[in-house]
């Protein structure tokens, strides 16, 4: 049981990541700086409980809004490139956090931060965050910045002559995303007890994109549904555990060839509510 | 005068799409720009709306200069357009689309999309819908609302952009190449239309190859080729234009 609750709590931390790498790519924004974003609301959240004593819902707080504040300033460069340099820009990034966390004495360098206070309940305050982040997202679909974010990642010149100002709505939508990151970090750094720089290597940034891939991009429905499938079947076939990443490489790859929209698509939301009413409906008659 | 087109020059690495080009364009009229493919017509409706900068020269909209302004600044001063070839955004609904008009006329920010006690946001977003329905109405196509827009047929995607332009409240619409792709049943549809949109007080300037569209509906015409405007008139005058005659049909031998 507490084995079956410890992986619920890291999927359910997944999904705060997927959908945290999902909020830049509304706006046509991939972003593989999204480890680097949680590694930042990672300790700045473990900086604000060991070291300066601020309690666990503050602390983690604090670290999100540091990860945004730091979203805000990478998305600046960021708005001026596109596709694989965007890549490449954010890549470097999630490196250079990586490095500095090596480096920092203040947070224990390479042997990591420990002592980080354990939070018993971390799986309500994820699976919390997540359902506020549902309500977020399925509100933002239906909400007047939603539709912009939308056109934005649909078509960038026609938004922009429509009256988008795109400047604003791709920044808002990284450094949000970034928030986001940083709060998955704060809680998973406080689940952990300890945090490395081990832990945000350009794997798990890679791992957030996959989540999200596989599980559909056109709905935030999608990279939920990846993070929790992808979490939960390597942890339940123990003697794939290691191959893991090759599972999700050979996933993507057919992935891309049979359905590249991904599992969850608009046309699984619509049948699903289609099946809905029909139920409904039988129920009436 | 609402546009006034200064001299205009647009290079694009050594061709020279619009040379010198000077125009003017009338408050409350339908004014069209026609010439042969590759004429320029759509560079310069680029440069009016701010999808390239332009090389030399000045455009001024209700007199204030807007060289060098953001797209989407220039659609909040008025200019609302159409594209040649449909840009709507494919995933979204008709309604979304059209309600993507007004982003720029409206407020509400990705805070209050969240955080629900604000009553005007909840009051915007209504009337944002409202408006929207109206002007997919307005097009004949409120039937369509729900639709998945890249689902429905070219013709009515047309319609659609058209609506998400009006959506803007624009003073200045530009369409480019409304009617193509229309039957002729379908452009006598356009024609009135338009017509109803220039009643409403808006200024219309469009590109059209449909010459019996554009005779009847303009009130001026000005004619492009090879980046130059060869001439301008009313529809007697450019249908007797020497010029024009030999720009579309060529020199008698």
């Amino acid at each position: 049981m507490d084995y079956l609750i410890s992986v619920a709590t890291i999927a359910g931390i997944y999904i705060i990541m997927a959908l945290s790498f999902y909020m830049p790519f509304m706006t046509g924004q991939i972003s593989l700086g999204q480890a680097g974003f949680m590694a930042i609301g990672a300790y700045g959240s473990a900086v604000c409980t060991v070291k300066w004593g601020i309690p666990y819902v503050p602390a983690i707080l604090i670290g999100g809004i540091f990860a945004g504040i730091v979203g805000i300033l990478l998305g600046l460069p960021a708005l001026r490139i596109k596709g694989i340099y965007l890549l490449l820009l954010t890549l470097g990034f999630g490196e250079i956090v990586r490095v500095v966390a090596i480096n920092l004495e203040y947070t224990g360098a390479a042997e990591g931060f420990p002592g980080i206070p354990y939070q018993k309940y971390t799986i309500l305050y994820a699976y919390g965050m997540v359902f506020i982040l549902i309500i977020f997202f399925s509100r933002l679909r239906r909400s007047r910045m939603g539709r912009a974010f939308q056109a934005v990642g649909s078509d960038e010149n026609a938004a922009e002559i429509i009256g988008v100002n795109i400047v604003s709505a791709k920044l808002l939508a990284f450094s949000v995303g970034a928030f986001m990151a940083g709060i998955g970090g704060g809680i998973f750094a406080h689940y952990q007890e300890y945090v490395e720089p081990l832990m945000f290597d350009i794997m798990h940034a890679i791992e957030f994109l996959i989540f999200a891939i596989f599980g559909g991009i056109q709905i935030f429905w999608g990279p939920i549904f990846g993070a929790i499938v992808l979490t939960f079947i390597p942890e339940f076939l123990r003697a794939i555990q290691e191959w893991r990443m090759e599972l999700y490489g050979a996933l993507l790859i057919i992935m891309m060839i049979i359905r590249p929209q991904g599992v969850i698509g608009l046309d699984t939301v619509q049948a699903l509510n289609r099946l809905f009413r029909k139920g409904l409906g039988n129920e009436r008659a | 005068m609402i546009l006034e087109i200064r001299d205009v020059v647009k290079h694009f690495n050594g061709f020279c799409a619009i040379s010198n080009i000077r125009m003017d364009v009338e408050e409350k009229k339908i004014h069209a720009l026609i010439g042969p493919n590759g004429a320029g017509k759509t560079t310069l409706f680029n440069l009016i709306s701010g999808m390239y900068n332009m090389t030399r020269g000045e455009i001024r909209f209700k007199g204030i200069r807007i060289n060098g302004v953001r797209p989407n600044l220039r659609a909040r001063l008025g200019i609302g357009r159409t594209f040649q070839i449909v840009r709507l955004f494919g995933f979204m609904s008709v309604l979304e689309n059209v309600m993507l008009g007004s982003h720029c006329k409206t407020k509400a920010g990705l805070l209050k999309t969240f955080v629900r006690f604000s009553m005007r946001a909840l009051q915007e977003e209504k009337v944002t819908r409202e408006n929207a329905m109206r002007w997919l109405e307005f097009v004949g196509l409120p039937h369509r609302a729900d639709e998945i827009a890249s689902n429905l047929p070219h013709t009515e995607q047309r319609l659609v952009e058209i609506a998400r332009a009006l959506a803007l409240e624009p003073d200045l619409l530009l369409l480019d190449e409304p009617a193509a792709g229309m039957n002729p049943k379908e452009t006598e549809e356009l024609n009135s239309l338009i017509s109803k949109i220039n009643q409403m007080g808006k200024t219309v300037f469009l590109i059209e190859h449909n010459m019996e569209l554009v005779m009847g509906i303009s009130d001026v015409i000005s004619v492009l080729n090879f980046g130059g405007k060869i001439a301008e008139g009313n529809p007697s005058e450019i249908q007797d234009n020497p010029a024009v005659i030999e720009a579309y049909l060529g020199r008698k031998r």
